[in-house]
């Protein structure tokens, strides 16, 4: 545009000086205002691709001294500098896991409640008050947790868990052991309350895009509440909310301060979920600043790579599900 | 039981666990709140925000180092993401909307945005504390909570800009205001609402965060206004180190501590949300 008013041959008169002046500004301004938010659009894949490099760097000598055995060896012992990362990843999944089959059928009730049921004056005092327990920092969650969560945990549920399961067969394993307070169960019932607010906000987001026209079609053969959300709702938004599920996953398995303080910081591997263990980012921020040998450092810096690499894939996978959605809505 | 009636309390079934489900999740949020005011609320004094935290063993003490230390790198974090993450939003909203670049950052951005946060402390301290540029400090903290600052604000500020009528830009071009000039006094401030509404929201995510904060400012006994000497104390990382002590003084203030942060961290989300409600109705 300025180019044009610069060069343009319709303009017979000769353009004064003042106005060439002023335009020529304009159009460094302008190409100076476009190259500088372009380079800021960069420098978010810089910070990645950094992340990415430094996580590899620092954990070059623990992956040159150990390989993939890495991965399946349960030993952490920073005495003999001996190190396997198996017992923080599993213990990374299993809180994960359980924080998932927690929050995914509370998180989904509750969009149902909003959704379906709640008075329209109250929906958004409630929908506000269930997000702000994401705006809670997450070392609220683990102080919370160790010094009232842990012992509820001690005295009410996991004596009654032992007593009630532990005698099943296969499945007891599950509730055996003392009753500690902290350990995977904990963690993981905290991550849960943690990620919820990640699943409703999602799933009312796509919840509400369901065409009306469907919902009253289906409520005019004469469906109840139930059999619209399950045959009409989330059939129609499933996409959506898997999205919102794995953006919750990717949360809860990076939480590292609430988990830090309730999982016991165990490295070891039971099927017992009373049992203490470890996560990977419990793991670092416990020893990633006492860690005294060069290996203990790349060893926990691996363990974030680790964490990286597994978040990065479930994220991508949500940002794709929630893209496919977006498409369809839109 | 006819089928009328097995559907009939299935329904009644479904309904009564979402209720219940609601009621879980708003009774969750009352306990932590509650709690947090029942410890918190008795060790707030005077003290807390003009002493600086006790050595172990000792009967008073404050927070007030933690709390400056947290101010002040909060505020350096948003001084130094916020232009980048602006910066950013507008190419991809303004520029580039439909540029592959933007469609690789905003992905990118996205995974930022949810990437676990003790990854950057991970990060920070490979880039400036191991080379000891500076080491353990302040402006090392303030970084790593930069980086947690960028995703959110360009997120926002995509999202804000897109919303503006491209008629208003429209009219701003045929006037003959070249791009840049348009952008800066026409979209901006359109979407002013809406990208200090993301910026209180980064300010919220990061003033809660400890674990980035671990490995980079660590922690200072002390009040240290140098940020690019020493350790720097913040609320979250007095709280982690107070709180898993045996010493009952210590504990006291980390739950003094918990309160306030909380305080602070729900009052700017909730301002946050009142003001790009009001936009949205406006």
């Amino acid at each position: 545009m300025v180019d044009v008013a610069l060069h343009s041959t319709a303009i017979a008169e000769p353009v004064s000086p003042s106005r060439i002046r002023t335009l020529a500004r304009f159009r460094f301004r302008d190409n100076a205002f476009r190259i500088t938010t372009r380079a800021a659009a960069i420098s978010v894949l810089v910070i990645l691709g950094g992340i990415i490099l430094s996580l590899i760097i620092g954990a070059w000598p623990a992956i040159d001294a150990f390989g993939f055995r890495f991965l399946t060896t349960e030993t952490w012992d920073p005495v003999a500098d001996k190190y396997g990362a198996l017992a923080p990843i599993f213990g990374t999944l299993v809180t994960s896991l359980i924080a998932m089959l927690i929050a995914i059928p509370l998180g989904l009730l509750i969009t149902l409640f909003l959704t379906e049921l709640c008075p329209k004056w109250l929906r958004r005092p409630i929908a506000i008050a269930i997000e702000l327990l994401a705006g809670i920092p997450s070392i609220i969650y683990g102080i919370w947790g160790l010094f009232i969560f842990v012992p509820f945990m001690q005295t009410w549920v996991q004596p009654y868990l032992t007593e009630w399961f532990g005698w099943i067969p296969y499945f007891g394993n599950l509730f055996q052991g003392p009753p500690l307070g902290i350990g995977m169960l904990t963690a993981g019932l905290i991550l849960a309350i943690m990620v919820l607010p990640f699943i409703t906000s999602v799933s009312r987001d796509v919840f509400e895009a369901v065409p009306p026209v469907l919902k009253e079609a289906a409520y005019g053969l004469g469906c109840t509440t139930s059999e619209v959300v399950r045959h009409v709702v989330l059939p129609y938004t499933r996409v959506g909310v898997i999205g919102g599920v794995m953006l919750a996953l990717g949360r809860a398995l990076g939480e590292t301060m609430a988990v830090t303080f309730v999982i016991g910081n165990a490295y070891q591997v039971s099927p017992s979920l009373l049992t203490q263990g470890t996560t990977i980012s419990a793991t670092i921020a416990n020893e990633f600043t006492e860690a005294e040998s060069a290996l203990h450092t790349a060893a926990l810096i691996e363990l974030g790579l680790i964490l990286f690499v597994i978040t990065f894939i479930v994220l991508a996978a949500a940002r794709y599900m929630l893209l496919r959605m977006e498409r369809r809505a839109g | 039981m006819t089928l009328y009636q097995r559907r009939k309390l299935k329904n009644g079934i479904v309904i009564f666990s979402a209720l219940l489900a609601t009621a879980i999740g708003l009774g969750w949020l009352a306990a932590i709140l509650g709690t947090l005011l029942f410890h918190g609320a008795a060790g707030l004094s005077l003290a807390v925000f003009t002493q600086n935290t006790p050595p172990a063993g000792a009967t008073s003490g404050g927070l007030a180092n933690a709390i400056v230390g947290s101010v002040l790198m909060t505020t350096i974090a948003v001084v130094i993401g916020t232009p980048i993450g602006i910066l950013a939003g507008t190419y991809m909203a303004e520029y580039g909307r439909f540029a592959k670049l933007t469609h690789v950052v905003r992905f990118i951005n996205d995974i930022l945005l949810s990437a676990p946060s003790i990854i950057v402390g991970l990060f920070v301290y490979d880039l400036m504390v191991l080379p000891h540029l500076p080491g353990f400090s302040g402006i090392a903290g303030s970084i790593a909570l930069a980086f947690l600052v960028i995703p959110v604000v360009v997120r926002t500020t995509e999202d804000m800009l897109a919303l503006v009528p491209k008629e208003l830009r429209e009219a701003a071009s045929a006037l003959g205001m070249p791009l840049a000039y348009v952008v800066g006094k026409v979209s901006y401030r359109a979407a002013r609402a809406g990208i200090v509404t993301g910026i209180l929201l980064a300010v919220a995510r990061i003033s809660g965060e400890t674990a980035p904060l671990l490995f980079t400012a660590f922690n200072n006994q002390f009040f240290n206004w140098n940020l690019f000497r020493d350790g720097m104390a913040s609320l979250p990382a007095v709280i982690f180190f107070f709180s898993l002590s045996p010493d009952e003084e210590w504990k006291a203030l980390a739950w003094t501590g918990a309160l306030i942060i909380t305080l602070a961290v729900l009052a700017l989300s909730i301002t946050a949300r009142a003001l790009a409600s009001s936009r949205k109705a406006s």
